[in-house]
């Protein structure tokens, strides 16, 4: 069938003109973004994009996803049919797929027809979910949503009325290798003239004509805009598993963090861009599911919302921007509340099928807050004098880190005397309980010959909770002054008992340049058992039933998962028990982003008390944790359920301490 | 008008421990910080900025390196940082102390009228609360000391009403202009400062008027113009502490006991 060209000609120009204004207004405002080098690696960076865009690798990682799986893949295969639908509307003469060889053509066409099918039903499947099943964290009765689908819908059936009609007319020459168009053709079409044939076929041509160029127009102006981004934004996701912030260099006249939507990085507009709706984000955040007003997939969408919002005034150059980035209820906007309540887990971006890079942004808003507006919830201001004057959370004298070597030996780091430095951390040193777990490892190092020094009362904190919190400017002081200290005692090694300690050293200082060699003590230890340095007794003892906790630093972020389950295992001769959350799905014990150093809202439940509830699920006598925010975190949730007597909260490395024979 | 505040760096006492053969301070290696009252005093005047439109002149005495806590006070919006130090100035006792930052104020009046002078209740390190008294006493201003707020200061009729915190009780007290206030720290909360004010602050001018400028007999300043003198520094022998009952075993039985402990010391009223 082909149309009147002339008129196609004119639908066709016009739809792919306002097709192209459309793109190049949402792309134009992404390069108002600011720079962020995404180009580098492109081997590596096309691979990403092929495993994770065209294989889809986190889309499947739920069951539903399948159903997008196959949608994709009908879609990517459907694009030549369309592609070829187009050309030969305007050009019937030259360009038409019957021109190619029978058997090329008879199995393209079989193909096409298979796999508008499916598309059909996964449109069906989709839409019956959202109607029947709707999933709480997404918006499932959207308009936008069922607009989509019902066009997808609408193609595909344009397509067999086309096609049926056809071949009832008898002008398709592969009638006998497209089954469902077939069955069309002699269901419905069955003993229509061929006058009134030729007006279907027209008809649902023209059909499928409008909906085809309708969809691709429609696509700016929704969340179905991922249809164009997601693919690229596979390409341009973060090469390192750990968002870490960029550095900010500190001139004067420079501005800090993101209070405005085009202060945030290119690739942070684009991934708002990129969002799918999908609310996998939403599910998994502990702060959203706690009841908290932070919902990460909202946090893009605002920026997004905010975006476009400001077109005008962001392109007009000069004028500033009308709807504020960060404030208070209202689309678009992103409020204070939501901007601390993050603990920086890590799940959302864990979750995210297409990488949008949630904690990052967020961290702008932050230290655009901290600053440039010295705004920030109230007990932040003693920690951060408290950072500032003594190096510590809590403000207590740095003379007081050595007071756990006061009943053993302990050596002083010194390059070539000792291999490791042991950085027993600010909770190591000055937390009471904590204390104990350094105690552990101190004995169990010793134990197995290792060779170690600590800083002593020259150790200052490593500024993770400076950095996550947006206080920038005292972290990078913090930094240097580290490294200053590191380089000149010529520190290469270090082992840490805190996974924040851990992942700050190995992968925030990497950005200044200095080479250090980090292990986690749950690494270093689990490396001595397997090399026979520790004999264990493989005995339960009194640890019971122990369930594990993994720390988001520890594990999303540095994907440390096996080394602390083998090492309990080794030590108590049976493996740990699995909380619900577990691995890459752990549920955060509420500590992280600097939310150790926060009030919790009242009348929200609390994110410890929550996960404290999962790992009692589990009938535990012992919880295992690998950090001692987890820790404090952990008991503090044991005494909220009056669990303290009977469950106890260990540090992996007690518990092999405890196993030595 | 002119709000100037006197601050003082001090050693981190927290950190600052004696040395018994000696009978002197062990500093080394021990951070100094801004007196902790005195960040208070910084923030009242910063306020009072705000609040009436007041230029703020911050006045420090002490060693050069007291400029970096001048720069902290530049980071917080003060307008102007004047550095003392001289030679001359130094083992200065409250009396001496009161006499060159008295010079100084009367100095800066020359240029501009001085309404307030604001200073922390007193020094971590000294504790004696003298040298604010001193100042008013020298260049005859009125006195409002350990001021908890600042309800209101009226430019016109040129006076300040301010609420004094006492024990168990509070005075609400009017005083004429010039005025000098003494704070404690429940009077705010102290402001932190935004990355931009704090890189102003790295490269903004510290005055600095050493004794050149402040033309002072050198007999009346420093340790010669210093009426006491520091013989000996010693911590105080102290007895051994005593485990009262056992916590453990009977919780509520070691609270009784304690309790009663304190009655009987007369240090708790039941
Ligand atoms: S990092 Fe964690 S707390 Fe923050 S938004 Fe993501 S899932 Fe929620
Ligand atoms: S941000 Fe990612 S995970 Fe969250 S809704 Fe969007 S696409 Fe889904």
């Amino acid at each position: 069938m082909s149309p009147n060209v002339t008129a196609f000609a004119i639908v066709f120009a016009a739809a792919i003109l306002f097709f192209i204004w459309s793109v190049y207004r949402r792309f134009r405002l992404i390069a108002l973004g600011q720079p962020d080098n995404r180009f580098d690696a492109i081997g590596r960076r096309i691979w990403n994009m092929l495993f994770f865009a065209f294989g889809q690798r986190r889309v499947v990682k739920r069951t539903f996803g399948i159903n997008h799986f196959i949608l994709f893949w009908c879609f990517i295969i459907l694009m030549i049919a369309n592609v070829e639908f187009l050309l030969h509307g305007l050009f019937s003469q030259q360009i038409a797929l019957s021109k190619l060889p029978d058997g090329t053509y008879h199995t393209l066409t079989t193909v096409f027809d298979i796999v508008s099918i499916l598309a059909l039903v996964t449109v069906v499947i989709a839409m019956g979910r959202r109607l029947l099943f709707p999933p709480s964290y997404i918006d499932a009765k959207s308009r936008d949503a069922f607009f989509i689908l019902s066009m997808v819908a609408m193609l595909m059936i344009a397509f067999f009325g086309l096609h049926g009609a056809e071949i009832a007319n008898g002008v398709e020459k592969a009638e006998d290798y497209m089954p469902i168009s077939n069955a069309v053709a002699s269901g419905i079409f069955d003993g229509v003239s061929t006058n009134s044939l030729d007006t279907w076929a027209e008809t649902f041509w023209w059909i499928h004509a409008i909906v085809l160029l309708g969809f691709l127009n429609y696509l700016p102006y929704s969340k179905h805009m991922h249809v164009l981004t997601a693919i690229p934004n596979c390409f341009f996701k973060s090469l390192d598993k750990v968002n870490t912030q960029p550095r900010e260099g500190f001139k004067q006249g420079n501005s800090f963090g993101a209070g405005q939507v085009s202060e945030l990085s290119w690739k942070g507009l684009f991934d708002s861009y990129s969002c799918t709706e999908c609310g996998r984000c939403t599910d998994i955040c502990p702060a959203t599911s706690t009841g908290k007003k932070l919902n990460p997939r909202l946090v893009i969408h605002d920026i997004k919302v905010n975006l476009l919002k400001n077109e005008s005034v962001l392109t007009n150059s000069g004028k500033q921007v009308s709807l504020p980035l960060i404030g208070d209820n209202h689309e678009g906007s992103v409020s204070e509340e939501v901007l601390w309540a993050c603990t920086t887990c890590g799940a959302c971006m864990e979750v995210c099928p297409v990488f949008i890079e949630h904690v990052p942004r967020i961290v702008d808003m932050r230290r655009h807050l901290v600053e440039m507006k010295a705004k920030f919830p109230e007990e932040l201001l003693t920690f951060f004098e408290n950072m500032e004057q003594r190096s510590n959370p809590w403000g207590i004298a740095p003379t007081e880190r050595i007071k756990w070597t006061a009943d053993i030996e302990v050596k002083p780091f010194e390059a070539g005397q000792t291999e490791y430095l042991f950085y027993v951390g600010c909770a190591g040193a000055l937390d009471s309980r904590a204390r104990r777990v350094t105690m552990s490892t101190a004995k169990i190092l010793d134990t197995a010959g290792v060779s170690w020094g600590i800083l002593g009362k020259e150790e200052l904190c490593c500024g993770d909770s400076l950095r996550r919190l947006g206080n920038e400017y005292v972290f990078d002081r913090m930094v240097q002054e580290n490294i200053k200290m590191f380089e000149a005692k010529g520190v290469k090694r270090i082992v840490t008992q805190c996974p924040h300690c851990f992942s700050t050293f190995k992968n925030d200082y990497r950005q200044y340049g200095i080479d250090l060699e980090v292990i986690h003590h749950t690494e270093l230890i689990d490396r001595l058992i397997k090399s026979g340095k520790l004999n264990l007794k493989s005995e339960r003892n009194g640890f019971g039933n122990i369930v594990f906790h993994d720390s988001c630093y520890l594990g999303r972020y540095n994907e440390v998962y096996e080394a602390p389950r083998h090492a309990v295992a080794s030590a108590t001769g049976h493996d740990i028990h699995e909380m619900h959350n577990h691995l890459d799905k752990s549920f955060c014990c509420g500590a992280g982003g600097g939310r150790m150093w926060m009030e919790e809202s009242p009348g929200q439940k609390n994110i410890n008390v929550a996960r404290t509830e999962e790992a009692l699920a589990n009938n535990p006598k012992t919880i295992c944790v690998c950090c001692p925010y987890c820790m404090t975190m952990f008991e503090d949730g044991l005494k909220d359920k009056d669990a303290d007597t009977n469950v106890q909260v260990l540090d992996m490395a007690e518990i092999v301490a405890e196993s030595l024979k | 008008m002119l709000v100037v505040t006197c601050i003082k760096q001090v050693p981190d006492t927290t950190q600052v421990k004696v040395d018994p053969e000696t009978g002197t301070l062990i500093r080394e290696g021990v951070p100094f910080i801004i007196n902790p009252f005195d960040i208070h005093a910084l923030e009242e005047s910063l306020r009072l900025k705000d609040r009436f439109g007041f230029r703020v002149a911050v006045l420090s005495m002490g060693p050069p390196n007291t400029e970096v806590t001048l720069r902290k006070a530049l980071a917080l919006g003060v307008d102007q940082a004047i550095l003392l130090s001289d030679r001359a100035f130094g083992g200065a006792d409250t009396l001496a102390t009161s006499k060159v930052l008295a010079e100084a104020v009367r100095r800066l009046s020359e240029q501009e009228d001085v309404g307030i002078v604001i200073t922390g209740k007193q020094t971590i390190d000294g504790d004696t609360a003298q040298v604010g008294p001193g100042i008013a006493t020298r260049l005859g201003y009125q006195q409002l000391t350990l001021v908890d707020n600042i309800e209101n200061v009226d430019l016109h009729a040129n006076k300040i009403t301010a609420r004094r915190k006492l024990e168990g009780r509070h005075e609400r007290v009017e005083s004429k202009l010039p005025v000098l206030i003494s704070v404690v720290r429940s009077i705010n909360r102290p402001r932190y400062p935004t990355v931009p004010m704090r890189l102003m602050a790295e490269d903004a001018e510290v005055i600095l008027w050493d004794n050149q400028v402040m033309g002072l007999d050198p007999e009346t300043i420093g340790l010669n113009g210093s009426a006491t003198q520091v013989r000996k520094i010693f911590s105080p022998e102290r007895d051994k502490g005593e485990i009262l009952g056992d916590g453990a075993a009977d919780l509520g039985k070691a609270v009784q006991l304690l309790v009663s402990k304190l009655v009987e010391k007369d240090l708790l009223h039941i």
